[in-house]
C-alpha cells in the first residue's frame, strides 16, 4: 500500500484575482517503507506540498490520500487523527523548551495517553538511546548541540511509530558532517522500522541516502514522480 | 516531576496541567513576577472586604448589645439613627400574645453635645431607656452608672466618641463633667463603649424621663424600637408570627439577627458604602486580571512555535486551551495561599495598631478564593484567543 498517494493536486495562495498558483495538479505516491527527498528551488512549492500531506493545510483541489485517509474535503479532526500517525521533523528541531529531552520526546507519545507514564518514558529512552544520546535524557534543549537536539527530534518523530515521517530541510540549521550524520541515522532507523519518510530538502550532500529523488519546479513534478 | 504522583487519573485533564506547570516553573523570575501580581490583587481584595465588614460590623454594635427577643420598628424606618417613631400603644397590644414576657420601649434622637472645653456642638446620637429594664447592654456599662442616669439630667457617655466631642473620659477621671445637651446643662456620670458608626459620630445613653427632657418634642407615646422579651422556653418563630398577626403594619417585627441583618443592609445599599468597597474589590480584581492576561498572552507569544509544533504533532486546539488554563488556575492557586497568609498578616496588624478588628472567616477566605479563581479564568479565557496564531502550518 502507498503511504501517500496524490492525483490532480492544485493549491494557490489567496482568494479571486489575486489568488497565487503555488501547485499545478500534481500527481505523486509514495510507496509504504520508501525514502524520498524532494528537492527544487525555494518558492518551487515543496514546503505547501509537505503541509498537504501532513494534514496542516486544508486540501483545495484534487486527491491527497495519507495513510489510507482522503484529505481533500477532510474536517479539522480528520487532520488531526491524520498528524498523530505522522511523525514531523522541522529545520529549526521545534523541541520545548522546557521541557528535558526525554519529557519532548515523551510529548509524541501523550497525545493519546493510552500508555502509561512509566511506558513513555522507558519508550523515551529507548529512542533517545537509538539515536545515540541516551546519556542527554534529562538534558534541556538549550544545553545541547544542534546535531544533539535534531537527534533528539528525530526521536520524537519516531516515538509513536508514524506511519510517515515528514522533514523539512532537517539540515538547514547543521553543518554539512553533523547533517550528513543525522540523516544517515534517520534512514537507518527508518529502514530498521520500515518507515515511510519524506524529506524536503535542497541540501545535494544528504541525496545518497534516498531511495528516489523527486524534483519540483514553478507546483509542478518535473522528475521522479513515480518510482 | 513534582505533580508526578497524580498520574494516571484523568490524563485529559492531568496531562496539559502538568505540561503548564513545567512551563511555568520552567522561567522561576517569570512565575514570581505573576505570583506577585495575584497577591496583590488578593491582598486588595482582602483589605478591601476586610475594611467593608469591619465597618459594617461597627455600624452594628448598638443592635448587637441589645437584649431581647424580638424588636418593633416602624415599617418606614431605613436605619436606627433616622428611624421613624411608631405608637407606643403597640407595645401594649404586643402583650396580648401570651408568649411575650414584657415590654420596653427604647427611644432614639439625634441631639446637639456641646464640647465644655472648645463650645464646638455636634450631633450625638441619644438613647433613653428604662435602666431596670436591661434592655440595653452597651459595652463598658457599669451598675453604678446606670443608677446615676435616674437623677435628672444626667447622662453616660461614648467613650470612643470622635474627639471633637471633647476628652470626656479622661475629664471624668479627674471630676464631674458638665456641658449642654439639646440646649440644657447636663452632667455626664459614667462611661460606655460603642465607637463612632456610620450613623453617628458618638453616643449617649440616659433614662426616659431625661431623654424626653433634652427631647422636648418627643412625647413618650413615640418609640423608635420596642424591645419584646419573650418567656424562658418561648418560640421566638411563633411569637414573631402571633405578633404580626395581631399589629396593625405600620410596624414590623424583627429577631435580632434580623435587626442586625437590616441595619447592615441599609449600608450596604442604600448608603453608597457597599458601593464604595465593592469598587475597590472590583479594581482589586481588574489590576490581578491584567497582571494574569499580560502573563498568559506572553507566554503564549513566546512559545507560540511550541504551541504550533504541538498542534503539528497531533495536539488539538482544545488540548492547548487546558494547557493555558491549567497555567492560570495554577496562578491563582500559588498566589492566593501566599495572599491569605499575608493577608492574615495585615489583619492582626490593622488590628493591633489601628484598632480595627479585621477578621478572617472561613467565608472570606472561600469568596476571595472564588474571585481570584474567576479573575485567572477570565485571564486566560482572553488570553486563548492568541492560540489561533499557532498554526502549524506556518512552521515550515
Amino acid at each position: 500500500m502507498d503511504a501517500v498517494r496524490i492525483s490532480g493536486l492544485t493549491h494557490r495562495f489567496g482568494d479571486g484575482e489575486t489568488a497565487k498558483p503555488v501547485l499545478h495538479g500534481l500527481d505523486l505516491s509514495v510507496a509504504a517503507g520508501e525514502v524520498v527527498l524532494l528537492t527544487g528551488p525555494s518558492g518551487s512549492g515543496k514546503t505547501t506540498l509537505l503541509t498537504l500531506i501532513g494534514g496542516l493545510r486544508a486540501v483545495q483541489e484534487g486527491s491527497c490520500v495519507v495513510l489510507g485517509t482522503e484529505l481533500a474535503g477532510a474536517d479539522e479532526a480528520t487532520r488531526v487523527a491524520v498528524r498523530r500517525r505522522v511523525g514531523f521533523i522541522f529545520q529549526h528541531h521545534n523541541l520545548l523548551g522546557f521541557l528535558t529531552a526525554r519529557q519532548n520526546v515523551a510529548m509524541a507519545l501523550e497525545v493519546d495517553a493510552r500508555l502509561s507514564e512509566a511506558k513513555r518514558l522507558a519508550r523515551a529512552d529507548a529512542m533517545l538511546d537509538a539515536v545515540g544520546i541516551g546519556d542527554k535524557a534529562r538534558a534541556y534543549p538549550a544545553t545541547l548541540s544542534g546535531g544533539q537536539r535534531q537527534r533528539v527530534a528525530i526521536a520524537r518523530s519516531l516515538a509513536h511509530e508514524p506511519g510517515l515521517i515528514l522533514a523539512d530541510e532537517p539540515t538547514a540549521a547543521l553543518d554539512a558532517r553533523t547533517g550528513h550524520e543525522t540523516m544517515e541515522l534517520l534512514q537507518r532507523l527508518a529502514k530498521e522500522q520500515h518507515r515511510t519518510v519524506f524529506i524536503v530538502t535542497h541540501d545535494p550532500r544528504i541525496h545518497d541516502i534516498a531511495d528516489r529523488i523527486v524534483a519540483m519546479e514553478d507546483g509542478h513534478i518535473i522528475e521522479g514522480a513515480h518510482a | 516531576m513534582a505533580l508526578g504522583g497524580v498520574q494516571g487519573r484523568g490524563p485529559r485533564v492531568f496531562l496539559p496541567f502538568r505540561l503548564a506547570w513545567r512551563q511555568l516553573r520552567h522561567e522561576k523570575s517569570r512565575l514570581a513576577a505573576a505570583i506577585s501580581g495575584v497577591v496583590f490583587a488578593c491582598l486588595l481584595i482582602f483589605m478591601q472586604l476586610g475594611f467593608m465588614t469591619a465597618l459594617f460590623e461597627s455600624a452594628v454594635q448598638v443592635q448587637k448589645s441589645l437584649h431581647a427577643d424580638l424588636f418593633l420598628m416602624h415599617s418606614t424606618t431605613e436605619a436606627l439613627w433616622r428611624s421613624t417613631p411608631f405608637p407606643r400603644a403597640r407595645l401594649a397590644q404586643a402583650l396580648a400574645v401570651p408568649e411575650v414576657e414584657r415590654v420596653a420601649p427604647i427611644y432614639v434622637q439625634n441631639v446637639v453635645w456641646r464640647n465644655p472645653k472648645t463650645s464646638l456642638k455636634r450631633t450625638l446620637l441619644l438613647f433613653g431607656v428604662d435602666p431596670t429594664s436591661g434592655v440595653v447592654g452597651f459595652p463598658g456599662l457599669t451598675a453604678d452608672g446606670l443608677a446615676a442616669i435616674t437623677k435628672p439630667d444626667v447622662i453616660l457617655f461614648d467613650a470612643r466618641a470622635k474627639p471633637e466631642f471633647g476628652a470626656v473620659s479622661s475629664w471624668l477621671a479627674e471630676g464631674p463633667v458638665v456641658s449642654e445637651l439639646g440646649n440644657r446643662r447636663v452632667e455626664v456620670a459614667g462611661l460606655f463603649e460603642i465607637g463612632a458608626t456610620f450613623g453617628s459620630e458618638g453616643n449617649a445613653l440616659t433614662s426616659e424621663a431625661n431623654f424626653w427632657r433634652f427631647v422636648p418634642n418627643h412625647t413618650p407615646a413615640q418609640v423608635n424600637v420596642g424591645a419584646i422579651m419573650l418567656r424562658a422556653g418561648a418560640d421566638a418563630t411563633a411569637a414573631q408570627a402571633a405578633l404580626r398577626h395581631i399589629l396593625p403594619d405600620d410596624v414590623m417585627v424583627l429577631t435580632k439577627p434580623e435587626l442586625i441583618a437590616f441595619e447592615k443592609t441599609y449600608w450596604a445599599n442604600t448608603a453608597p458604602v457597599g458601593f464604595i468597597f465593592g469598587l475597590g474589590v472590583v479594581i482589586g480584581l481588574i489590576v490581578g486580571c491584567v497582571i494574569v492576561y499580560q502573563i498568559l498572552f506572553s507566554d503564549i507569544s513566546r512559545h507560540i512555535g511550541e504551541y504550533a509544533t504541538l498542534k503539528a504533532m497531533g495536539y488539538t486546539n482544545g488540548y492547548l486551551v487546558r494547557v493555558v488554563m491549567g497555567e492560570a488556575l495554577i496562578l491563582a492557586v500559588l498566589g492566593y495561599v501566599p495572599g491569605w497568609i499575608l493577608g492574615l498578616g495585615l489583619y492582626e496588624l490593622a488590628s493591633a495598631r489601628i484598632f480595627i478588628p479585621l477578621t478572617m472567616t472561613v467565608e472570606k477566605s472561600i469568596g476571595v478564593f472564588a474571585l481570584i479563581f474567576g479573575m485567572c479564568v477570565v485571564s486566560g479565557l482572553l488570553a486563548i484567543r492568541k492560540l489561533k496564531d499557532a498554526n502549524p502550518a506556518d512552521m515550515f
